[in-house]
Order: C-alpha cells, then sequence, then structure tokens
C-alpha cells in the first residue's frame, strides 16, 4: 500500500514537472520570436520614422498568424494594431510583460479572449508600442500533454492496484503461511512441512527446497535422539559398573591387594569407556561434514597392506588363514588413515566372529563397476541373517545380545561413515556361507 | 629431566607434576600461556609439555613462537581435539608430539622421556648396538653375540624403533604410530602379538631377556 501511494505521488510530480517544462520552452521560444519583430520594428522605425513603423504594424498585424502589435497613446488609447482590448495594468510598465496577460482580439468576438506574452516599448512621441505573442495555442497543447500524462499515470496506478490486489496480495498471503509453518516447526514439531503449491514458480520451487532442508535436520535429529538413547544405554552400564566397584572399594576394610584389584579393573572400564566416546566422536564428526576435505591421491594397496601386515599374527593365532589378493595400480582420493581404520575394523569384526575351526578370511580390493573401487573382506564364519543386516550398521548394535564380546558395537557403523565421507558406500552381503562385508569406493 | 608443563586445569596440572615427580624429574607448572611462554623462552628446559587451549595465549601460538626464536625444546602438545587434522595441525606449528586428552598418565610419561633422549642424539643412527644386540639399518642386518637373527621387514622396524629408545618404555599406541604409522586404539592387542613375536626370535637360544615387559606401561629393550 505504502508502495502505492509513492508511486501515485511521484506520478503526479511528474505530470506537474513535464508540463511546466514545455511551458518554459514555449515562452522561451515566444520571446526570442518577439524579440526578432522587434529588431524588424526598429529597422522600420529608422527607415521611416512613426509613420513607417505605423504603416509596418498595419501591415503585419493584418496577416494570418500574426504577432500581436498594438499602438497606444499616452492615455492608453489603443491607435493601432490587432488587439482590441487588454488586461489593464499591461501597458503601463516598459519591458517585458513578466506574465502572461489576457486580452481579445479583432474579428474574434468579444467574449473569446487569449493569453499572450508581449514586450511593452515607449516611442519617443509618447506612443507605446506592444509586440506580442499569443499564447493560446501552446497552452492548449500544454492542457493536452498534462491531461493524457493524467490518464495514462492514471491507468497506471489502477494497473499497480490491481497487480498488487492479484499478485502481491496472492504472494503474502503464501509468505504468511510459510511463516506460519515455520513458527509451527520452531515450536518443536518437525515433522510439518511448508504449504507447496502447484504451479511450480518460485515460491513453489523455495517452499521445495526448504522442506528438504527440513527433512534433512529431520534426520539428523533422530539419529542424535537415537545416539543419546544409545550413549545412554551403553555408557551408562560400564559407568554403573565403576561407581558401584568404588563404592565396594570404599566401604569397609579391604586388603591392599583387593583396592589395587579394584582400581585395576576401573582402569579397565574407562579405557573401555574413552574407546566407546572416541568412536562416537568420530562417527559424528564424519556424519556430519559432507566429504572429507584433507584426501589425497594414493595407491590403495599398500594401506590394505598394512592393515593385513598388522593383523596376520593375530590370524595365525586364531587359526585362521587371512590371504589378501593384492592389486597393484589403483590409485584414489583417500584418507589413509581413515581407510587403514575401516578396513582394520572389518578385518577385526571378522576376526571375532571366526567359527572354530578351518576358518578363511579373504581381503581383496576390486576394480567393480565404472568409477568404482571395492575393498571386499569375506569370511566363512557364521553370517548374518539377511533380515539383520541393515541393522548391523547402525550404531550400538550388536547382534549377539548377550553383549558378552569385546567391542563397541561402533565397528560397522564407523566403517559406513568412512565409507561414505568418501563418497562411497558400505555394504554387507552373504559369502555363502559367512558373511561378505563391501566398502565401495569412487574412483574420480 | 626438567620439564615445564603449560595447564591450566590445575587438577591435571598437579597429577602431571605429581607423577613427574615419582618418576624423579623435576617439574616446573604454569597456569596460562602468558606465563608459560616467559618460562619457555629461557630454554632451560629437557621438555614442554603444554595444553593446546590455554588461559592468555594459545599452545600452539606458544610453540610457533618458540620455533621462530630458535628454541628448540621438544614440545608436546595436549588436547582435547583428537581429530587427524587437529593431531597434523599441532605437528605443523612445531610440536614434537601430539596427544589427545584423555590420555593415560603412562602414555605422558613415555613419550616425555623418549623426546627428552631425543634431544641429545637427534640424528638418526644407522648402527645400533645394546647389549650384544646389534642392527644395522642400510644392511638390514641384525645379530646377536654374532649370531645373526633373520627378521620381516616389519619386525626390523620395530626392533630399530625400540632399539633407538633403548631403556626407555615404549607404549604399544608408540609403536602403532612410529613403526606402522597408524594413530588410533586397536580393539585387539595386535601390538602385543608382534612383539612377543620379535621377542621370541631376538630371546630364543640366548640367556637373559633384553625385550621387556614394563607391566601398565609397555615395552623397552634392557639398555
Amino acid at each position: 500500500m505504502l508502495f502505492l501511494g509513492l508511486f501515485f505521488v511521484a506520478s503526479v510530480g511528474l505530470v506537474f514537472y513535464v508540463t511546466s517544462l514545455s511551458t518554459k520552452m514555449i515562452e522561451g521560444q515566444a520571446k526570442s520570436a518577439i524579440d526578432q519583430q522587434l529588431d524588424s520594428l526598429e529597422q522600420a522605425f529608422e527607415r521611416a520614422g512613426i509613420p513607417g513603423l505605423i504603416r509596418f504594424v498595419d501591415r503585419e498585424a493584418r496577416q494570418p498568424g500574426a504577432h500581436l502589435y498594438l499602438i497606444a497613446d499616452q492615455a492608453g488609447r489603443i491607435l493601432s494594431g490587432n488587439v482590441m482590448d487588454i488586461e489593464a495594468g499591461v501597458l503601463d510598465r516598459s519591458g517585458w510583460a513578466e506574465k502572461p496577460f489576457i486580452y481579445s482580439r479583432f474579428g474574434e468576438g468579444d467574449d473569446i479572449r487569449f493569453k499572450a506574452i508581449a514586450q511593452v516599448l515607449r516611442l519617443p512621441n509618447g506612443l507605446t508600442l506592444l509586440v506580442g505573442r499569443d499564447l493560446s495555442e501552446p497552452e492548449r497543447f500544454r492542457a493536452i500533454v498534462r491531461q493524457a500524462l493524467t490518464i495514462a499515470l492514471g491507468f497506471m496506478t489502477l494497473g499497480a492496484l490491481l497487480i498488487w490486489l492479484l499478485v502481491g496480495r496472492g504472494a503474502l498471503k503464501r509468505i504468511d503461511g510459510v511463516s506460519l509453518e515455520s513458527r509451527r516447526i520452531i515450536a518443536g514439531d518437525l515433522s510439518r512441512r511448508l504449504p507447496v503449491g502447484h504451479s511450480g514458480d518460485e515460491f513453489d520451487r523455495l517452499a521445495s527446497s526448504l522442506n528438504g532442508l527440513l527433512s534433512r535436520i529431520e534426520l539428523l535429529d533422530k539419529g542424535v535422539r537415537d545416539v543419546s538413547n544409545n550413549v545412554a544405554h551403553d555408557l551408562k552400564t560400564p559407568l554403573t559398573r565403576l561407581q558401584a566397584r568404588t563404592e565396594n572399594a570404599l566401604s569397609g576394610v579391604k586388603k591392599i591387594s583387593q583396592l589395587r584389584a579394584a582400581l585395576q579393573s576401573n582402569l579397565e572400564d574407562t579405557e573401555g569407556l574413552i574407546k566407546t566416546f572416541n568412536a562416537i566422536l568420530t562417527i559424528s564428526k564424519l556424519e556430519a561434514g559432507s566429504i572429507l576435505p584433507n584426501r589425497q591421491m594414493q595407491p590403495v594397496n599398500p594401506i590394505v597392506l598394512d592393515v593385513v601386515e598388522l593383523l596376520e599374527p593375530i590370524a595365525e593365532e586364531k587359526g585362521v588363514v587371512l590371504s589378501f589378493q593384492e592389486s597393484t595400480n589403483l590409485e584414489l582420493l583417500l584418507n589413509r588413515e581413515l581407510i587403514a581404520q575401516a578396513v582394520l575394523n572389518l578385518i577385526e569384526n571378522a576376526l571375532n566372529h571366526a567359527g572354530p575351526d578351518n576358518q578363511k578370511i579373504d581381503v581383496a580390493i576390486v576394480a567393480k563397476d565404472i568409477g568404482q573401487v571395492g575393498l571386499i573382506v569375506s569370511d566363512s564364519g557364521l553370517g548374518i541373517p539377511d533380515a539383520l543386516k541393515k541393522a548391523a550398521v547402525e550404531r550400538f548394535v550388536r547382534l549377539d545380545e548377550s553383549r558378552s564380546k569385546s567391542g563397541t558395537g561402533l565397528g560397522l557403523s564407523l566403517v559406513k561413515a568412512i565409507a561414505e565421507a568418501h563418497g562411497g558406500s558400505f555394504h554387507l552381503e552373504d559369502n555363502e556361507p559367512g558373511l561378505k562385508a563391501i566398502i565401495y569406493l569412487p574412483t574420480a | 629431566m626438567k620439564l615445564l608443563v603449560i595447564e591450566d586445569d590445575r587438577d591435571a596440572a598437579s597429577f602431571i607434576e605429581k607423577g613427574f615427580s615419582e618418576a624423579g624429574h623435576t617439574v616446573h607448572v604454569c597456569f596460562d600461556g602468558g606465563s608459560g611462554y616467559i618460562f619457555a623462552e629461557t630454554g632451560r628446559y629437557d621438555v614442554i609439555i603444554v595444553d593446546r587451549m590455554l588461559p592468555v595465549r594459545d599452545g600452539l601460538s606458544i610453540v610457533t613462537e618458540l620455533r621462530s626464536r630458535g628454541i628448540d625444546t621438544p614440545a608436546l602438545i595436549l588436547s582435547a581435539l583428537g581429530q587427524v587434522d587437529d593431531r597434523i595441525t599441532g605437528l605443523k606449528a612445531g610440536g614434537d608430539d601430539y596427544l589427545t586428552k584423555p590420555y593415560s598418565f603412562a602414555e605422558l610419561l613415555a613419550r616425555a622421556e623418549v623426546l627428552a633422549r631425543r634431544r641429545s642424539n637427534t640424528a638418526q643412527q644407522t648402527f645400533y648396538e645394546v647389549n650384544g644386540l646389534k642392527l644395522e639399518r642400510l644392511s638390514n642386518l641384525v645379530s646377536r653375540n654374532g649370531i645373526e637373527i633373520t627378521l620381516q621387514p616389519r619386525e626390523f622396524r620395530l626392533l630399530e624403533y625400540l632399539m633407538a629408545r633403548a631403556g626407555q618404555v615404549v607404549t604399544r599406541t608408540m609403536l602403532l604410530e612410529g613403526v606402522w604409522d597408524l594413530h588410533f586404539d586397536p580393539q585387539t592387542n595386535v601390538i602385543d602379538v608382534h612383539v612377543s613375536r620379535l621377542r621370541s626370535k631376538i630371546e630364543t637360544g640366548f640367556d637373559n631377556p633384553i625385550l621387556l615387559t614394563v607391566r601398565g606401561r609397555g615395552y623397552m629393550i634392557k639398555a
């Protein structure tokens, strides 16, 4: 509404400015024409004196479209020229008549009066000479211009009003709808979405992008909530143990050896807690960012080889055959540390779930489809039933419900986070028998 | 050795002070970065242990300025920031080692002692001899009392790492970092398995043990 008012004021101003400018221009033209005419009159006067001047005036005055001429005596009576009557006072002052004045003309009837501009001169014998120019023609022009502009601007104002009614108010209403939904979302209901229309215009596109953003936030929020639940569960257990053991050690009289044993167990629990905590932090950091910035183009083979070599003695102790099918010339954009950690987790996982005898673990680097390299760790252990494969990758899920085996329950989710932070993915497949864990990494 | 500890957490600082004193070292503690820098600038310490986040001025800027003034006292940076990038930033700033909170005191002690020693012989040696055990880096030869011992390349590097720090305790994490260049804690006892393999090669058939297990801390080659 404010804009509409401003627009209106500006257009009125424009009309006045344009018309007054044109008036000034026309007056200027008239004045210079009068000056020219005065020059001719002066020549006529020099040649033939007053009579010559009067003759010249008589002749000029009769021509169509002529200037205005008037010669008056000292009393103000009109002696010659084409002016019949003139506004009082115009002849009293010599020089330019400062404002347009009103006069009437011979042969046009008494009641038609015109506007004109003129210069008044005193002649040596007491006569007064007036040379003027009629302004009614430009005045009409000015009126027409003003009228045309007024009409045009009137239509524009009307148009603006209509546009505001049809588009602006519609848009405002939609923005109001968006802010209403936003307030509900801010109030805590992350499942709400902004209204999206069917026109697919800028508003709808904005609303759908914002909805996408909200979905991402909702997902992250859910993740945080899941984690806090799991953290609560998985950290509370060792914390409870710590507390109970410490209380027990402090109460009553204990032997030094008993106290030492309690402290030793406390230390082990603390170390376990720190490991769990570090794993959670790493996973959250990986999941929060998009793709890791600090990666380098490097061959993948040595990284996997280092890890295989590191774990080989343990496999041997457990009677597991750990084999590595090398692939020498594959270079990928990697963070060595994280890839090593992922491969280590997979092999450790396979070692932990190895069956009693004749077990083997195969590690391989395979250029899979175009643009993808697979790091595969397959074992011949018990495997994971299809229904549980998805759950196995979730944070804190341990498939042996007793939770008796060591580990944080974060190993595979860390692998998944690392794969995704490299722009890749992580899958569990059936090795028939056993489990096949695959990290897919993009080559480009 | 003489230590300068710059740590604003007074509890943590007093634990560090107590621990190092019990191990026979002299400790001076500063609680903020400003006074810490003034003491560090004297260059009278064997090792500086500096927290990364400190009042007045942060730990990294202290280390950077010391280095720019030619003071090369080994510096160990303590930090709650433990991501790969954070450690690299710490080392780039001029730190010699980086330890993430929470850490075990045994780890801190072992690392500080190794740093203090490294100062006296910085150049990497090509030849080590400890108690009749010889290691030649260039020819990849290991022998004990003149009897040649065959080692795998990784076992060779493990032994070299231990011998370069003979008489000092080396933790499992230090071995994983120094020998395998991996900076995380494995869930399994991988390092123990590797060390016991190495031990069986260098001790079998000889009378006295040379690769010792220091309970609760790590391993050590007897000097």
